[in-house]
Formats: C-alpha cells, structure tokens, sequence
C-alpha cells in the first residue's frame, strides 16, 4: 500500500475544539423545551446534520438557540464516504452551509456508503476492507477536511456482513485511514459490541487494534437482537433502548485507557421521555468522574 | 475467487428487488443465516423510508388506512429511491407518486390531500423572511394611485394550488382529532373544488382555503405583476372576485416579504 500521508492534516483545527470531555445527548426536536427548561443540561448536544440542510423554519430556530447555550456536534448520516463514486458536490455544499453557519464543536460521519448511483439507500452500509476502499475512503475524507478546513472524526460502523474479500480487518482499516488522512475516531462503543458479536470477533481484541489516541468523541446506544430457529442471536443495532450492561463495562474498559473523552448517549427510535435520556448520560458522566478521580490519585 | 470490482452495485440491487438474493462475495461469521443478516439493510432502507413517509403524510395515511398506505409507498421505495439524503425532498415529490399510483384512483381526493402535507413540509423547512408590516400598507392605501402600481414579493414559504376536490375540508377535518380514523368526513361534499394556500409567516405553518380569485391574483403577483394587473387578471376571469377579502388574505398571513412601489408617485 504507498498511500500518502496528508500533508495538511497538521493544518486542520481539533475536531474537539470545543467539546467538553463530558457526558452530552442526541437532540430530539421533541425534547426542546425539557432541554431548555433543564438547570444541569447535558454537556453537549449532537444533530444529524441532514435535518438540518433546510433554509430555514423551527429546525433553525430551534439549532440557534441551542448553539447559544450548549456546545454543539454536527453527525452526518448521509455523505456516503465509502461510495463508489465521487461525493456528491450538492450535498458537500449542503454541509460545508451548515458547519459555517453554526460553527459546531466537533463535525463527524461513518465509515459506510449509502449512495450508489446516484440512488440513495437510507442505511450505513458496509465497505470491503481492502486497498482499493482504503485509497477511496482517504480521497474523500482528504476532500472533506479540506473543503470543511477543519478536521473530521470517523464512525466505526456496526455490522452484520463481512466481505470475503477483505484484507484489511476493520480495526486496521480504521488505524490505516487516521494514518493517511489525518482524521479523528468518533468510537462507538455499541457498534464495536453489535459488530464482534455478529462477526464472532473479541471486542476487546478489537479495541487493542485501534489507534485509541485518536478518539476524539465516544458513541453510546442501546440494540436490539434477534434470535433465529438455533437460538443463535443477531444483534441490531436500533438506537431504541437505554445502553445496555455489557456496553457500559466495555466504555468504562475504553476509558480507563483513553481517560475522559466527550460520550455521547444516542436515542434515535422509539424516543423516551427527556429525563431517560438524561439519566443516561448522567450515568456516562459517572464513569467519567470516576476515570478523573482515579487519574488524580495516581498523579 | 475474484473479488467485485463493483461489490457495492450487486449489494444496492439486491437492496431493491427483494426477491434476489443475498449478493455474492459475503462473509457470515457464526451460524446466524446470510439471509436474516441481509435483511437488516433490506429493513433500514425499505421500511425506514416507508416509515419516513407515513410520518410525513399522516392524513393520507389516514384516508386509506395504513395498509394500503404502506404497500403503496413500498411501491415508491422500491421503484425510485431517493436521490438525496436530505429526505424532506423525497417527502415532497410522493403526491406526484400517488397521482400516477393507479390502486389509488379509487380515492381520487389522495394526491391532493398529500399535496397539502407536502406544501406543510415545504413550508416548515424554508427560508425564513419577515412579513411587510401592517404600518406599510396603511401607507400605501392612503395613495391608491401608488398602491395599484405596487409590486409584491412573496414569502418564500407561500405556495398554493386549486384541487378538483374538497382537498383543504378533508385535511382540515383531520386536525385536531386524537384519532385520525375517526375524523368525520360525511358532511363534506368530496367533489367540491377548493384551493388551498399553505404558508409560514413566522413559526408556526399556516393551511387556509383561498377565496374565489385568489389562485389567478396570487399567480399574477408571483410573476411580478403590480398589485392593480393582479386584481384585473382575476376580475377578467371571475365577476365574484372580493377584493377586501383577496387584500385581507395577504395583510392576514404575511403573504409580502417586500413592497415595491415606482418613486414617480
């Protein structure tokens, strides 16, 4: 593989210029008013970026208000960065409009496609790990920095299949893109535990392959399983449920090596009350306090 | 074997035609079928957007029960697929769909129903102006001379259209039910035509049925009419035309963004 290293990474702003490395929460429109209302707010807030590519009206409204009180992370769902083809210039444009106009903490997308063809699939679909996906996925992340001027982070995606021929496995791939493009990891930690689960890989293994350096933001959610005719389970991973045991001992594993990082609680179907949402993250934010309190006394 | 040069073309079309099957070149770690796996990004794609859908046009939903609504958004999904992430625009071009949707015939007043929820997601997601103040109109009635010869700019959220059908009396008799099924629809005279004006002067969407005329003046206004051509261009097509109640619409919802008017006056 004779891939350059990006040249201009160095150039780039933190992509956590701004985020505390505290415990935030995936805003819901629905949640606006608790959210407002609440004295202890969640350290940060997190939008998917495509609900937000309208000119104006109550999403803007709302994101202004939101951005004067709380510092704010801006998660694309729909750049397809492991695509085929090119990025699309449109939607690109779409997003660099959304990142000068409210200028958030930290900008992230996943190591996925979703586009082919021009036909958009509403999914995170998974990438052959091998030189090719490799050189196309540094191209288009060389692209965004430098169209965006600022550094990115990464998802690690959550999934079902792999791809026979890949020679890369993703923790290798993953380190592999930090090194040539300069990106950031945003970790998900839900994802590493659906994604070895249904692959049969250790996620602990998985993690120790990482370059945890680079982890700039931590994703937590619940999933969802299913179980076929063996009893053999698949792990779905739906964003509907509060963060399930095993997660939570794998963030506090993650954290203990990485020390605080900015943990953000998703809830994305099947949306709970406010207060469920922010007890979640007050968990988080326990496991946080316990990381700083442990670095203390060893200092 | 020889690895795709294109494993992303063979995935998306199995994505779209259900009964092909999983695309060659995939590797299933433990006993968990290939097939059960793949129908997770089958479900995401396909039943995320029919979801998409179905919380975008509640009162068609409603109309024809979510069955029917399902299967013929389905239909949509699986024959064209977005071509934006940005799924508001998906949103707004599926009363086209149902128009063309031959099943949907039966219940002729569909599309137009749908066109109003799309026109409301229009609306909600545009850009954001301020309307013409009250102050600004008074002026301008007090010099009629000035007032015909004015021309508007509309806001940007404005938009109508005319049904053949009682499209805005079904829309609206769905609002402020607990359960939509059970909104009352005996009364209305289905085959009445009505217009319809969908607009956002500040937050909040505004759906109001439009008195006679108001399409045409409307239309002549959005062409850059001045407001006197507006008025002739819809007395000329209907001698019921009010003019109060057409100066009422637009002073009402903040219909103008700007008023511009010839400094010789």
């Amino acid at each position: 593989m004779n891939l350059p290293c990006n040249p201009h990474s160095a150039e780039y702003p933190p992509a956590d210029a701004g985020l505390p490395l505290r415990a935030g929460i995936g805003f819901k429109p629905q949640h606006f008013d608790a959210l407002l209302a609440d004295e202890a707010p969640p350290a940060f807030v997190e939008v998917h970026a495509e609900n937000y590519m309208g000119a104006g009206g109550p999403p803007h409204a709302q994101l202004s208000m939101l951005r004067e009180r709380l510092p704010v992370s801006v998660h694309g769902v729909g750049l397809s960065i492991g695509g085929e083809a090119p990025l699309d210039p449109a939607h690109l444009a779409r997003l660099q409009a959304l990142i000068d106009r409210y200028q958030p903490a930290a900008f992230s997308e996943h190591l996925a496609w979703s586009t082919h063809d021009g036909r958009f699939f509403n999914d995170l679909l998974p990438l052959r790990y091998d030189a090719a996906s490799l050189a196309r996925v540094c191209a288009h992340i060389d692209q965004v920095q430098e169209r965006l001027g600022r550094q990115m982070l990464l998802e690690n995606p959550s999934t079902y299949l792999e791809f026979e021929g890949s020679s890369y496995s993703e923790p290798d791939f993953l380190s592999a893109i930090v090194r040539h493009s300069g990106c950031a990891l945003l970790l998900d930690v839900n994802n590493v535990y659906v994604s070895c689960h249904n692959n049969r890989h250790d996620p602990v293994e998985y993690l120790a392959a990482l370059p945890l350096r680079a982890v700039r933001e931590i994703h937590l959610a619940g999933h969802a399983q299913e179980c076929d005719a063996t009893g053999e389970r698949l792990l779905i991973d739906d964003h509907g449920s509060p963060v399930g045991a095993a997660v939570w001992a794998l963030y506090r594993h993650v954290i203990a090596q990485t020390g605080p990082v900015p943990t953000l609680i998703e809830w994305d179907t099947h949306i709970p009350a406010y207060a469920t949402l922010r007890e979640q993250a007050q968990r988080a934010q326990a496991l946080l306090d316990e990381v700083c309190a442990t670095a203390k006394e060893a200092a | 074997m020889i690895a795709s040069a294109s494993p992303h073309r063979e995935f998306a079309a199995a994505l779209q035609v259900p009964t092909l099957s999983v695309p060659p070149g995939l590797r299933v770690g433990g006993g968990y079928a290939a097939e059960r796996r793949f129908a997770v990004h089958r479900n995401n794609f396909v039943v995320g957007l029919i979801d998409a859908l179905a919380e975008s046009f509640p009162v068609a939903e409603a109309l024809v029960g979510p069955e029917f609504f399902r299967a013929m958004a389905r239909e949509r999904v699986l024959s064209d697929p977005p071509r934006s992430p940005v799924l508001t625009d998906y949103a707004l071009d599926f009363p086209d769909f149902i128009a063309g949707f031959a099943p949907a015939a039966v219940v002729p007043y569909l599309a137009d129903v749908a066109r109003i929820e799309a026109l409301r997601i229009r609306a909600y997601h545009a850009a954001d102006a301020t309307p013409v103040r009250d102050a600004a109109y008074r002026k301008l009635l007090a010099d009629p001379l000035r007032l015909g010869g004015a021309t508007l700019r509309l806001h940007p959220a404005c938009a109508w259209f005319r049904s053949r059908h009682a499209a805005y009396s079904i829309w609206h008799a769905h609002q402020g039910v607990s359960d939509m099924s059970e909104a009352r629809l005996a009364l209305i005279d289905v085959d009445r035509p009505e217009d319809v004006l969908v607009t956002r002067p500040e937050l909040d969407v505004v759906t109001i049925p439009l008195p006679v005329g108001a399409t045409l003046w409307l239309d002549a206004l959005q062409d850059r009419h001045t407001l006197g051509e507006a008025f002739q261009q819809a007395h000329a097509a209907d001698s019921q035309v009010d003019d109060g109640a057409l100066f009422t619409l637009l002073v009402q919802n903040g219909l103008a963004i700007a008023l511009e008017t010839t400094t010789e006056n």
